[in-house]
């Protein structure tokens, strides 16, 4: 399925076509399964685990408190390193800041390794009507961009895709490198993404990586991967570019310590992910290689309006995926319906945050509050709570349909007149219970059509509780 | 409209010291009364004396859930001054318990004195096998049943009240009832409230993977303590037409699942 098919329409659209998409419903239960018991067994391995979280919750609201110093401390260290800091307010202008260095370092090749930043400003996009090549150096993110689609997960791009869609696919692409078999098995279709790869590695001009980390004491950014991809995209072309959000910055690398520990178990139940790379600047004088300028792009869009208010939790998020990968909802429908750069629970919060209350209705609306995700956040994000303060919002804001609201107000109305609305339910139940009698069920409901679809409704008693209750206590009396 | 006089209250059940204020859930009101009178029984029958005051419809979520904060507060205050009187209050629902112990103090963080009240009754209001287990200290129950049972939990009561082992707790002293515990047991059923007929196709696909999960088991039976999931994952057991019979867990240990599980056709009495 492609971009414009899986990613296009009405979040119910894409839902629909997610439920019913065979191939993703075979990799998404694939997959949960694997995140969710990596995730439990390394975080049982270690006794201070929720410790290490609590901790690393301390260390993002501390500098979420003192954001503007340690921004300021990160730039001057980076300044002080070589490289140069570009402050972006919104995705368009990072993007476009980003394509100007690009162009301005005569680039026609560009490497990067994967970053939702640079997802989330549409950075590709904006480089490519620059006239410049890109090519995502991340296995995961490199087989969605042969697809043409978008990440659907923000660690694992494509996990919504079968091993056979991605041996088709590298064929198809590949052939004309002179790939001319089909591979199937994993070390096969890794072995030959690292010999494409590779040759775009050294031949890039400039490198674009996001960032998990930036450390103010340093001036230090840091990615984490788990194929090295990351290492080769920063350091063989002649420019790096950083780019990241302005929450990502943490104070000191005691502090990287302490979150590094939390992300891997958490993202992958891995104790350290493969590699963790540290960049703070330029090549010097004595180092054999490196980039010849490195770049920092800070992009707030969104962010700092975010500080003030009651989301700022939300600023916490290490983008580990754990809420995605224990969200019985987004295991059912998979990245895409979420239509945007993140999905998942984290991804309903951040979205209306990021574009607007009015166009991202469903979000906050498509989940059960069952309430996993807060329990496994390991900078224990409450995001169901942030979810339902969504909900206030396209309250407050009316956003909700009018027939909802006028049921809800009749509801209300009701149930706080508790006597009126005893005597209002008796003949409502008992009409029920009459047309379900015979068989227990009612196969069809008024204004419960998405309930009789699918299930049975079972069939109510003839008298509520109350009224039963009441006539027991008369006849003890 | 506010009757928190109680006057209605004048049920006489013996001189235990707890008194328990009753609070049925408007779904157990509306569609499985059978539930509240297991429950009552299972109360009475372990010395508390149990008022169910008159004054209560429901706890308030559809509302708090989809975001009327207003009238969230209007239906908590309510529900609060009806209950504050009792030592206890007990809801045979880890849901509606969550609500009123968790979310009704936040729904007051600009007032005060209703802040205090909320946090009052949040002290004292516990889920039904919760209170049983932890307040009671209850470890006999008076019942048999007949067969494999498999338990859900449901949402609310494990992680916001921390139900897990309580209800298998009590379960395990039913004669003659074996447990078989399904995969993802901990994992939504899709019922959430609303949202089953505002995203059905989502909701559908929960239910169904944990219908499979329970069917995995064996099970004859299954088991909850959330009457909102148990008509959910019953409708889409019966629609199937799947053997497994569904009850809520205070049904089974007040010895009073001889009757018809939930969504099964009526006996003849």
């Amino acid at each position: 399925m492609n971009r414009s098919s899986a990613a296009s329409g009405t979040f119910r659209q894409r839902m629909r076509r997610a439920l019913a998409d065979d191939g993703l419903q075979q990799a998404m239960s694939r997959a949960k399964g694997g995140f969710v018991d990596k995730r439990r067994d390394a975080a049982a391995a270690v006794p201070e685990f929720d410790q290490m979280c609590d901790a690393s919750k301390d260390i993002k609201d501390h500098v979420l408190a003192h954001l503007d110093l340690y921004l300021e401390m990160y730039e001057q260290k980076v300044l002080e390193n070589g490289g140069q800091v570009h402050w972006a307010r919104t995705g368009e202008e990072a993007s476009h800041l980003i394509a100007q260095l690009c162009k301005r370092a005569g680039a026609g090749l560009v490497t990067k390794g994967k970053s939702m930043v640079s997802e989330e400003i549409n950075l590709n996009e904006t480089l490519e009507e620059a006239g410049i090549k890109v090519i995502e150096t991340d296995l995961g993110e490199y087989i969605v961009q042969l697809a043409s689609e978008k990440p659907s997960h923000i660690i694992a791009p494509a996990v919504h895709k079968t091993r056979d869609q991605i041996t088709e696919l590298f064929y198809r692409h590949h052939r004309p490198l002179g790939y001319h078999e089909r591979v199937t098995e994993r070390k096969e279709i890794v072995s030959e993404a690292r010999s494409v790869l590779r040759e775009r590695f050294v031949s890039a001009d400039v490198g674009i990586t996001g960032a998990n980390f930036l450390v103010a004491e340093t001036g230090s950014s840091v990615i984490v991967t788990n194929e090295g991809n990351g290492d080769l995209t920063s350091c063989l072309p002649r420019m790096q570019i950083v780019v990241a959000g302005i929450e990502k910055l943490i104070p000191s690398l005691e502090d990287l310590s302490a979150l590094l520990r939390v992300l891997a178990r958490s993202a992958t139940g891995q104790e350290m992910s493969a590699y963790t790379s540290l960049y703070s600047g330029p090549r010097r004088d004595e180092d054999p290689e490196g980039p010849e300028e490195y770049h920092v792009v800070l992009l707030d869009n969104g962010r700092s309006g975010m500080l003030g208010g009651v989301y700022r939790s939300m600023l916490r998020c290490i983008r580990c995926g754990a809420c995605l990968n224990h969200c019985p909802v987004y295991t059912a429908i998979g990245g895409h319906a979420y239509g945007w750069v993140y999905p998942g629970p984290m991804g309903s919060v951040l979205t209306p945050l990021m574009r607007g209350f009015d166009t991202e209705f469903d979000l906050p609306n498509a989940c059960t509050l069952n309430g996993v995700c807060k329990t496994i956040c390991p900078v224990k994000i409450p995001l169901p709570d942030l979810l339902r303060q969504h909900r206030v919002e396209q309250h407050r804001r009316k956003l909700t349909s009018s027939a909802s609201r006028v049921l809800l107000a009749i509801w209300a109305y009701l149930v706080r007149r508790p006597r009126f609305y005893q005597a209002v339910v008796a003949l409502p139940v008992w009409l029920l219970h009459r047309l379900g009698r015979e068989r227990g069920v009612l196969k069809r409901l008024p204004l419960a059509a998405g309930w009789t679809r699918s299930r049975d409704f079972p069939s109510p008693a003839a008298r509520t509780f109350q009224r039963q209750w009441r006539e027991k206590i008369r006849s003890r009396e | 409209m506010d009757d928190s006089s109680g006057r209605e209250d004048n049920l006489d059940t013996n001189s235990a010291p707890a008194t328990v204020g009753f609070f049925v859930t408007c779904v157990v009101d509306l569609l499985r009364p059978a539930v509240g009178f297991a429950a009552i029984r299972l109360l009475e029958d372990a010395g508390c004396r149990v008022i169910v005051p008159r004054s209560q419809a429901c706890c308030g979520q559809p509302a708090y859930n989809s975001g009327d904060e207003w009238t969230s507060i209007g239906i908590a205050r309510q529900v609060i001054a009806v209950f504050e009187r009792f030592d206890y209050v007990v809801v045979p629902s880890g849901s509606c318990a969550g609500m009123i112990r968790e979310h009704y103090p936040r729904l007051f963080a600009a007032d005060l004195e209703w802040l205090e009240r909320a946090c009052r009754l949040a002290t004292k209001t516990f889920e039904l096998t919760q209170f049983l287990v932890e307040v009671l200290k209850v470890e006999k129950v008076d019942s048999a049943f007949k067969g494999t049972c498999t338990y859900h939990d449901s949402c609310s009561g494990l992680r916001e009240l921390g139900v897990r082992e309580q209800p298998r707790k009590l379960l395990s002293a039913v004669a003659g009832l074996e447990l078989e515990e399904m995969k993802e047991a901990d994992t939504c059923c899709g019922f959430g409230g609303l949202f089953c007929v505002k995203y059905p196709e989502i909701s559908t696909q929960m239910v169904a993977n944990k219908a499979d999960d329970a069917t995995r088991t064996g099970a004859d039976t299954l088991l909850g303590g959330d009457l909102g999931c148990l008509l959910n994952i019953a409708g889409y057991l019966r629609r199937t037409d799947s053997p497994i019979r569904v009850f809520h867990i205070a049904e089974v240990l007040a010895g009073m699942a001889d009757d018809s599980g939930i969504g099964e056709q009526e006996d003849a009495t």
